[in-house]
C-alpha cells in the first residue's frame, strides 16, 4: 500500500493540556480513512495539524513523499490538503462561485480586478464534479446545509485537493443529503482522492471507511482494517473497555395514571398546517423522532412557552394552560433541557452553583434576597445526585466536559422538582460513558414518576430509552410506535413521511 | 464599604473570588498610587478644603457611575445620562418658582427621569432596538427639550431654597478637620443599596445572568425583559438624582452645557471599576473607586500644574491602561482554567 499523507509521533500541547501525545496516521490514495474517538480524544487537533491550522510541537508529517509542514490552511490547500469544517465557514452574502474562489480569485491581467468569467467557469466545473444541482451564481445564504457542504467540498476540488478532510460532515445534514454525500465520497475515492473522515456516527464509518484509526486521550488507541471494522471493536477502543449492550432499559418503570401532559391539536408557528396530539403519563419516557427540520425542537419550544402556539392547547394535569414564556411553564411544573447547552443552557463563565440555582433562585430567597446557604446546598445536592465530576460547586462550567455540563443543566431543572421533563437531544456532544449515565438517570427519574418527553436524532438512544416513539414529519405526527414495535426501519419509514425518501442511512 | 461588592456572580470559595476582587484591588491600588504621588508632590492635596472638594465631586459622579453600571451589566449601554441630568436640572428651578414645594418637586423630576428609563427599556426589550441607538436618541432629544423649556436661559435657585440646597452643599458632620459633604452620604446610601441589589437579590442575580447569556437566562425562566427594563430605569433614576444634586451644587444651570459628556464619565467610572461591556460583570465598590480615581486624576492635574489641555489625554490614557491590564489578567485566568481542565481530564482517565 502506498502512502500519500502520514504523521509520525505528533505532539501538540496547549497551556496545561496535552492534546496529542505522539499520534501516528497513514492514508493512501483512493482511500477513505476514518478517525474515531470520544470528544477530546484529539481528532480535531490532529486534523488541524494536517491542514495547517495548528502546528505540531513535535513529530513529523509527510505528504507525497516529501516533508509536510503547512503554516496555514491556505498553505495546506495550495499543496492539496483541504479541510471541510464541521461548522461550515462560508461567506453567506457571496455567491457559490465567489466562495469557491475566495482568496484565489483569478485576476484580469495585472489589475486587481476579479475575472468573473474565469471564476464562474472554474466554480461551475467544481460544482459539477461534486454533483451539485445548483449553479455557481447562487447566493450561499439561500442554500441548505447539505448544499453548503457541497460548496465547501467543491472549493477543495477547485484547489486540486488530493486529500480531503471531512470533519463531522453529516452533523447538520438530512438523511437524503447524507446519502448524497456518501455517493460523493465513493466517487472521490474512485477518483484517487484520499478522504479523511471524522464522525461520531459509527454506522457511517462502517459504511464508508476502508480502515479506521481510533484515538483516545490524545493517543492511538488502535487501528482497524476493513475486515476488523465493527461497531463493538470501535467502541471498545474508544472507551478502553467493553460497554454493556445498550439494547435494554436498565431500570424498568411503569407508566401509571392519567396523562400529566397532553397536547390537543397543538399547532406551532413553524408548521401552521400541522396539529399535534400527544400524551405523556407519569413514569413514561416518550421519544420524539424525526428528520432534521421535522419540527421536534419547535414542538418542545411551543410546549415550554418559548413560542406562542398558533392554535390548540397544552394541558398539564388535565388543566388547559397558556404559557407566555418559560417562566410560566416552569411554574406549572415543566422543565426544558435545550438542544444547544452552550447557547441556550449555560452561563459558561460562571460556576456550577450559579448555573444550578438559576431556575430556582426565587424559591431560594427571602424577601428578594438570595439565601446563599440554600443555594450552595441545592448545587451540592444536584452534583451529588447526578454524579457531576467537578472540583467543587464553584468550578466554572466552561471547564467541565460535555457530559458534566449537560448534567448541570439537568440538575438545574431537577432542583425545580418538575412533573414533566422536556429534553432536546439529551446526549448531543456527550461522551459514550457519560451518555450511559444520563440514560440510567432518566430511567431512574421515570421510575420515580417523572414524565419525560425527549427529542432525539440518535436512533439507538430512541430505541434504548423510549416507552413510545412518536415520529414527526413536516411538523405532523406520522405515527406512534410502542416499545415492542419500535425498530429502526419502522421509525425511518415514518420519519421520511411513509417511505417516500427512505434511504439506507440510519442517521435521522 | 460593604462585603457584598464582589464582582460577578461567582463569589465564595475557589479562584473566582480572587479574580473578582482582583479588579477591585487593582483599581484601589491605582487610587492609592495617585493619592500618594499627588500628596507627596503637593501637600495642599491633603488640605481639608481640597479633600472635601474631591469627595463632593466623587460622590456626584459616583452616583451616576453606579447608574451607568446597570445597563452595562446587562451588556447594554446608556448614553443619555448627561442629557437626563440637564433635563432634570433645568426642570427643577422652574417647578420650585411655580410654587411647588421642594419635596414634591424633587419627586416629580425623579419620576420624570425614571419614566425616561422606562421608555428606553421598553424600546429595547419590546421593540428590540439597540441600546446604543435608543439612548443616543435620548441624548439628543432630552438636550433639545431642556434647552427649549427654558429658552436656553441659565436657571438657578438664587438665594432661596437653602434647605433643599443643603442636600448638595451641606456638611452634616465632620471627621477631624474634614467636613463630610452631604452628597457623600447620598452616595453611601445608593452604593449600599445597589451592592445589595446586584450581589444579593434575586433580581440582581438575574441581571448578571442575562448579561452573561440572555438566551440561557430566558430558557431558565428568568423574566429577561422586565429585568432589562429595570436596569434602564435604575440608570435614569440615578442620573436624575445626580441631576438634582448637580443643579443644587452649581446653582446655575446652563441647559446647553449642563451635564455634557457626563455619560462618558459615568461609563468610564463603571468600566474602570470592573464592569465589562460584554455584560455579566460588575462591582459597585469598583464603580465608586473608579469614579474616585477619575476625580483624583483631575485634581492632581490641577495641583501638579500639568497643563489642563492634557486632562482628557491623561484620563484616556489611564482608562486604556486599565483595559489592557484587565485583558492581561483575563488571559492569565484563562490559562489557569485550561490547566484545571487538563487536571480534570487526567483525573477522569485514571
Amino acid at each position: 500500500m502506498t502512502t500519500r499523507l502520514s504523521a509520525r509521533g505528533l505532539v501538540r500541547r496547549f497551556p496545561g493540556v496535552l492534546a496529542l501525545g505522539g499520534v501516528d496516521l497513514d492514508a493512501g490514495p483512493g482511500e477513505v480513512v476514518a478517525l474515531v474517538g470520544e470528544n477530546g480524544a484529539g481528532k480535531s487537533t490532529l486534523l488541524k495539524c494536517l491542514a495547517g491550522l495548528e502546528q505540531p510541537d513535535e513529530g513529523s508529517m509527510t505528504y507525497e513523499g516529501g516533508a509536510w509542514a503547512p503554516r496555514s490552511t491556505a498553505d495546506a490547500a495550495s499543496g492539496g490538503v483541504a479541510l471541510v469544517h464541521q461548522e461550515l465557514c462560508l461567506a453567506e452574502n457571496l455567491s457559490a462561485a465567489e466562495n469557491i474562489g475566495l482568496g484565489r480569485e483569478p485576476r484580469r491581467g495585472w489589475m486587481p480586478l476579479v475575472d468573473r468569467e474565469v471564476l464562474r467557469e472554474r466554480a461551475a466545473h467544481a460544482l459539477e464534479r461534486v454533483g451539485a444541482t445548483f449553479g455557481p451564481d447562487v447566493k450561499v445564504e439561500t442554500l441548505a446545509a447539505g448544499q453548503r457542504q457541497l460548496v465547501e467540498i467543491a472549493k477543495g476540488i477547485d484547489q486540486d485537493a488530493r486529500v480531503l478532510i471531512l470533519d463531522e460532515p453529516t452533523s447538520s445534514l438530512t438523511s437524503r443529503e447524507t446519502a448524497r454525500l456518501f455517493e460523493l465520497v465513493h466517487q472521490l475515492r474512485a477518483d484517487d482522492i484520499t478522504v479523511l473522515y471524522v464522525s461520531h456516527r459509527l454506522t457511517e464509518i462502517l459504511e464508508l471507511a476502508d480502515r479506521a484509526f481510533v484515538l483516545r486521550d490524545g493517543q492511538n488507541a488502535g487501528h482497524l482494517t476493513r475486515d476488523e471494522l465493527t461497531r463493538d471493536a470501535m467502541v471498545r477502543m474508544m472507551v478502553g473497555r467493553d460497554l454493556a449492550p445498550p439494547a435494554a432499559r436498565a431500570v424498568a418503570g411503569e407508566a401509571a395514571g392519567a396523562p400529566v401532559l397532553e397536547l390537543k391539536e397543538l399547532v406551532s408557528d413553524a408548521f401552521p398546517a400541522a396539529a399535534v396530539d400527544l400524551q405523556v403519563r407519569p413514569g413514561e419516557l416518550v421519544g420524539l423522532a424525526g428528520l432534521v427540520g421535522a419540527g421536534r425542537t419547535e414542538l418542545l419550544e411551543t410546549v415550554f412557552g418559548l413560542r406562542a402556539p398558533v392554535s390548540g392547547e397544552v394541558r398539564v394535569e388535565g388543566q388547559p394552560r397558556r404559557f407566555r414564556g418559560p417562566r410560566d411553564a416552569a411554574a406549572a411544573g415543566l422543565a426544558l433541557v435545550p438542544e444547544d447547552r452552550k447557547l441556550q443552557g449555560l452561563l459558561l463563565e460562571e460556576g456550577v452553583r450559579v448555573n444550578t440555582a438559576l431556575a430556582t433562585l426565587d424559591r431560594r430567597s427571602r424577601r428578594g434576597i438570595v439565601d446563599r446557604a440554600a443555594e450552595r446546598e441545592v448545587a451540592a445536592a444536584q452534583v451529588d445526585r447526578l454524579g457531576v465530576r467537578t472540583s467543587g460547586i464553584e468550578q466554572v462550567v466552561q471547564t467541565l466536559s460535555g457530559g458534566n455540563q449537560q448534567k448541570v443543566v439537568v440538575g438545574r431543572w431537577l432542583a425545580a422538582e418538575p412533573a414533566i421533563l422536556l429534553m432536546d437531544e439529551p446526549t448531543r456532544g456527550v461522551d459514550v460513558g457519560a451518555r450511559e449515565e444520563l440514560y440510567l438517570l432518566l430511567e431512574r427519574l421515570a421510575a420515580e414518576g417523572l414524565a419525560v418527553l425527549f427529542a432525539s436524532s440518535d436512533m439507538e438512544e430512541l430505541l434504548r430509552l423510549a416507552d413510545r416513539v412518536v415520529v414527526l414529519h413536516d411538523g405532523q405526527v406520522t405515527g406512534t410506535l410502542d416499545r415492542s414495535l419500535a425498530t429502526e426501519e419502522a421509525v425511518m419509514e415514518l420519519a421520511t413521511g411513509g417511505g417516500l425518501e427512505a434511504e439506507g442511512s440510519t442517521t435521522i | 464599604m460593604t462585603n457584598s461588592s464582589g464582582a460577578s456572580l461567582a463569589q465564595p470559595d475557589a479562584g473566582s473570588r480572587l479574580a473578582g476582587w482582583g479588579k477591585v484591588l487593582g483599581i484601589f491600588g491605582l487610587l492609592v498610587a495617585i493619592v500618594v504621588t499627588t500628596g507627596a508632590m503637593n501637600p495642599r492635596f491633603f488640605g481639608a478644603e481640597n479633600l472635601e472638594n474631591v469627595l463632593q465631586r466623587t460622590a456626584l459622579f459616583g452616583i451616576i457611575g453606579i447608574g451607568a453600571a446597570f445597563p452595562i451589566v446587562t451588556a447594554g449601554i446608556d448614553l443619555s445620562i448627561g442629557s437626563v441630568i440637564a433635563l432634570v436640572a433645568t426642570c427643577l428651578p422652574p417647578l420650585l418658582d411655580a410654587g411647588v414645594p421642594a419635596g414634591p418637586a424633587v419627586i416629580a423630576v425623579l419620576l420624570l427621569a425614571a419614566g425616561l428609563g422606562l421608555i428606553h427599556g421598553l424600546l429595547i426589550t419590546r421593540l428590540g432596538l439597540q441600546p446604543f441607538v435608543v439612548t443616543l436618541c435620548g441624548l439628543l432629544v432630552y438636550r433639545g427639550v431642556a434647552r427649549y423649556i427654558v429658552d436656553d436661559q441659565t436657571v438657578g435657585f438664587g438665594d432661596s431654597y437653602d434647605g433643599l440646597r443643603t442636600l448638595a452643599t451641606g456638611r452634616p458632620f465632620s471627621i477631624g478637620a474634614l467636613d463630610v459633604p452631604a452628597p457623600a452620604l447620598v452616595l453611601l446610601a445608593v452604593a449600599v443599596l445597589a451592592a445589595i441589589f446586584l450581589g444579593r437579590s434575586v433580581w440582581g442575580r438575574w441581571m448578571l445572568a442575562l448579561g452573561r447569556n440572555p438566551t440561557a437566562a430566558r430558557y431558565a425562566g428568568v423574566p429577561v425583559e422586565r429585568v432589562t427594563i429595570l436596569a434602564y430605569v435604575i440608570c435614569s433614576l440615578l442620573a436624575g438624582v445626580g441631576g438634582v444634586l448637580f443643579a443644587l451644587d452649581v446653582n446655575s444651570v446652563q441647559p446647553a452645557s449642563m451635564g455634557n459628556f457626563y455619560e462618558l464619565y459615568a461609563i468610564a467610572a463603571a468600566v474602570l471599576g470592573g464592569c465589562s461591556l460584554r455584560g455579566g460583570e460588575g462591582s459597585i465598590l469598583g464603580v465608586v473607586l473608579g469614579a474616585a480615581v477619575m476625580r483624583l486624576l483631575y485634581n492632581s492635574i490641577v495641583l501638579l500644574g500639568i497643563p489642563s489641555q492634557l486632562e482628557f489625554a491623561i484620563v484616556g490614557g489611564v482608562l486604556l491602561l486599565g483595559a489592557i491590564a484587565d485583558e492581561v489578567v483575563r488571559r492569565l485566568a484563562e490559562a489557569r482554567r485550561a490547566r484545571e481542565r487538563a487536571r480534570a481530564r487526567t483525573e477522569r482517565t485514571t
